[in-house]
C-alpha cells in the first residue's frame, strides 16, 4: 500500500493535477473566506464551509478521474495485479492519496483561522467540526470517485460521470421534497450527503452523519475492490 | 517449479485456452510458440495470476496461484506483452516504486545498480521513460520484472518491437538469466525460440500440439522414414532410372519412390518413402551392391522448426500422432483454414519450380 501511495502522490505533483486543484480550491475558498466571513464581519467560518460544499462535488472529480482508468489504459495494472499485493492494498494506496492531497486543500481553513484569530475571537470547536465534517464528506466523494473510476479506460468520462454522480448525491434533498410517500421520502431525506453535511455547518456535530460518511466511502472502496476482482474472471 | 494442470479460459463462447498442462522444472528455458491469437498471452496471464482460469490449477513453487496468489505472485517476474510503464516516471523512480511494490528487502542501490547494469540501462536512468525508444522501454520492463530476483521469469514477447541488435542483446540476456531462473517465453519468432529455448511449447488453437525439445519434436514428425538418395546406375544414362525405381520398389516395405531430377551428369536423386517401421537403409545397400550401383548420397528428410511450425499450426494432417509418448503431438484440423492453406502452398510450389527452371 505504501509503494502505491506514494507513486499516486508523486504522479499528482508530476501530473499537475495537484497543482490544479490546490490553485481552484484556495482561490475558491479564499473568495469565500473573503466575501462571506471577513466581509460580513463574522468570526465564524461556516459560510465557506457550506460554499465549499458544490465546489469540492466538481473538484474531487478532477483528483480521482485518473486514478483508476489511467492505469487499465496504459495496461499499467497489469503490473500491479500480478505484483504480491492484494486488491485493498491497491485502492486504498490510491484512495489515501487522493484523501492526503484533499486534506492539504482542505486545511487552508486554519490560515484562514489564524487571520480571524486576529481580528477577533474564533470558536475552535465550531471550526474543527466544520473541518472534519469536510473531511469525512471528501473522504466518500474520493470513494466515490475512484470506484467510477475504476470502471472505465477514459479519463473524461471517469471526471465527467463522477460529477454527475456527486451532482445526483446533492439532489437527493429536492428528490425527497417532490416523493408524495412519506416512508420512501424518508429514506432518501437519511442518504442526502448534502443534509448530513449542512448540519455541521449549522454546528451540530452529528455522530451518526460521521458514521454515515465512513460508511459510505468504506462501501464503495469495497465496491472498486470487487470491480477490479470481477475483472479478473471476465 | 511450476506445474499447470488441465488449465482452461473462456471468454464467454469462446474457448481461448482449452486443458493445457505441462511442467516447467527449475533452470529451464521454456519456449511458448504459437501463431498470434493462439492463447499464449492468455496462458501467460493465468499463470501470473492476472486473470483466472475457467478451470484447472498452477502450482508456482508448489503454491496455488488462486488459492494463495500473493505468495504464488512473489515467486514470479513478469513482463507482460505491454511493459506496465508509468510514462511520466524517470526509471530511477520506476524501478524503485516497483522496489517497494514488490516489497524487496535486497539493499535497495545495490540490488537496482545490478538490475539495471544487467538490462545496460544505466546511462538513462535518470530519463523519464516518456521520452526513451521503444527498445529501452522493453529494457526497463525487463528491468521490473528482474527486481526482487524472482526464481521464476516469465516474458511475454519480450523482444518484440526491436531492433536486430537489441533483440541479439536481450536474446543473450534472458540466455543469461536461463541460468539461474526458470524462464518462461513467448513468441511468435522461430528462430528466437530456438535460439534461446531448451524446451518449447507449440499452442495452436489454445491446445499444446507439441512438447518437447526442437530436435524431439523434429525427430517425431521425421520419423516417417523418407529419405532422398543419389544412387549411381551402371549405364550412367537416363535408363538408370527406371530400372532403379523398379528395384527399390521391390524392396520390403517401401511405400513409395519416385526419381527426381538428375543432379549429376547421368545420375538422378530419388525421393523414398518406407514403412514407419522398417529401416531400409540395409536392404538398400545390399541392393546397390548386388546391381553394382553406387550410393553416393543419402539424405533423412529433416524438418527445420519452422517446418513443424507452419504443418502444426496451419493443420497438415499427415502428422501421426503417438498418443502417450513425448513429445505428444495433437493437431487439429480445421478445414476451412487448410483450404486456404494449401492454395497458398500451391502457389508457392509453383514459384519454386520457376525458380529451378531459370536456374
Amino acid at each position: 500500500m505504501g509503494a502505491i501511495y506514494r507513486r499516486e502522490m508523486n504522479a499528482f505533483f508530476i501530473s499537475g493535477v495537484a497543482y490544479v486543484f490546490l490553485f481552484v480550491f484556495y482561490l475558491l475558498s479564499g473568495y469565500f473566506f473573503y466575501a462571506g466571513v471577513i466581509g460580513s464581519g463574522r468570526t465564524d467560518m461556516s459560510p465557506v464551509f457550506s460554499n465549499m460544499f458544490i465546489i469540492i462535488l466538481f473538484l474531487i472529480p478532477i483528483l480521482t478521474m485518473r486514478l483508476l482508468s489511467e492505469e487499465k489504459k496504459n495496461k499499467t495494472d497489469q503490473g500491479l495485479l500480478t505484483a504480491p499485493v492484494g486488491l485493498w492494498d491497491i485502492v486504498l494506496g490510491k484512495y489515501f492519496a487522493a484523501l492526503t492531497l484533499f486534506i492539504i486543500a482542505e486545511s487552508v481553513v486554519f490560515i484562514y483561522a489564524g487571520i480571524l484569530a486576529y481580528l477577533g475571537d474564533v470558536v475552535l470547536s465550531t471550526l474543527l467540526g466544520n473541518y472534519f465534517a469536510m473531511l469525512f464528506l471528501g473522504g466518500a466523494f474520493i470513494a466515490v470517485g475512484i470506484f467510477i473510476s475504476s470502471l472505465t479506460e477514459n479519463q473524461m468520462a471517469s471526471a465527467v460521470a463522477s460529477m454527475l454522480a456527486l451532482f445526483v448525491l446533492y439532489l437527493f434533498d429536492s428528490f425527497a421534497a417532490n416523493i408524495s410517500n412519506e416512508n420512501i421520502s424518508k429514506v432518501i431525506t437519511s442518504l442526502s450527503f448534502y443534509s448530513r453535511y449542512i448540519e455541521f455547518t449549522q454546528g451540530i456535530f452529528s455522530l451518526p452523519s460521521v458514521v454515515f460518511f465512513l460508511s459510505a466511502a468504506f462501501l464503495f472502496n469495497f465496491f472498486t475492490v470487487r470491480v477490479l476482482d470481477k475483472r479478473r474472471w471476465g | 517449479m511450476i506445474e499447470v494442470k488441465n488449465l482452461s479460459k473462456k471468454y464467454g463462447d469462446k474457448q481461448a485456452v482449452k486443458n493445457i498442462s505441462f511442467k516447467v522444472e527449475q533452470g529451464e528455458i521454456l519456449g511458448f510458440l504459437g501463431p498470434n491469437g493462439a492463447g499464449k498471452s492468455t496462458t501467460m496471464n493465468m499463470l501470473t495470476g492476472y486473470i483466472s482460469s475457467t478451470s484447472g490449477q498452477v502450482l508456482v513453487n508448489g503454491v496455488d496461484i488462486f488459492e494463495d496468489p500473493k505468495k504464488a505472485k512473489s515467486f514470479i517476474g513478469y513482463l507482460p506483452e505491454i511493459p506496465p510503464l508509468y510514462i511520466d516516471m524517470t526509471i530511477d523512480a520506476y524501478l524503485s516504486f516497483v522496489y517497494d511494490l514488490k516489497k524487496c528487502k535486497l539493499p535497495r542501490k545495490a540490488h537496482l545498480k545490478d538490475v539495471c547494469d544487467l538490462c545496460k540501462i544505466t546511462d538513462v536512468r535518470h530519463r523519464i521513460i516518456k521520452n526513451l525508444s521503444k527498445g529501452y522501454r522493453q529494457r526497463v520492463g525487463l528491468a521490473q520484472a528482474l527486481i526482487n530476483n524472482p526464481p521464476v521469469l516469465i516474458l511475454d514477447e519480450p523482444t518484440v518491437g526491436l531492433d536486430p541488435n537489441q533483440i541479439i542483446e536481450i536474446r543473450t540476456l534472458i540466455k543469461k538469466l536461463g541460468k539461474r531462473h526458470t524462464v518462461i517465453l513467448s513468441s511468435h519468432i522461430l528462430p528466437e525460440i530456438q535460439a534461446v529455448c531448451d524446451r518449447i511449447i507449440i499452442i495452436n488453437k489454445g491446445e499444446v500440439a507439441a512438447d518437447g525439445t526442437a530436435d524431439e519434436i523434429a525427430r517425431q514428425l521425421t520419423n516417417e522414414h523418407k529419405m532422398t538418395l543419389r544412387i549411381e546406375g551402371t549405364t550412367k544414362t537416363a535408363a538408370d532410372k527406371d530400372e532403379i525405381v523398379k528395384a527399390i520398389k521391390s524392396l520390403k516395405g517401401i511405400k513409395y519412390v519416385r526419381a527426381d531430377m538428375e543432379r549429376e551428369r547421368g545420375i538422378y536423386d530419388y525421393d523414398v518413402e518406407a514403412d514407419e517401421n522398417t529401416d531400409i537403409r540395409r536392404a538398400l545397400n545390399e541392393l546397390c551392391r548386388q546391381k553394382g550401383w553406387n550410393i553416393l548420397m543419402l539424405q533423412l528428410s529433416d524438418l527445420t522448426l519452422e517446418d513443424i511450425f507452419l504443418k502444426i499450426t496451419m493443420g497438415d494432417n499427415d502428422i501421426k500422432l503417438e498418443p502417450n509418448e513425448r513429445p505428444r503431438i495433437n493437431i487439429k484440423f480445421d478445414e476451412e483454414d487448410s483450404e486456404e492453406d494449401v492454395e497458398e502452398n500451391a502457389e508457392e510450389e509453383d514459384n519454386d519450380d520457376n525458380n529451378g527452371g531459370n536456374d
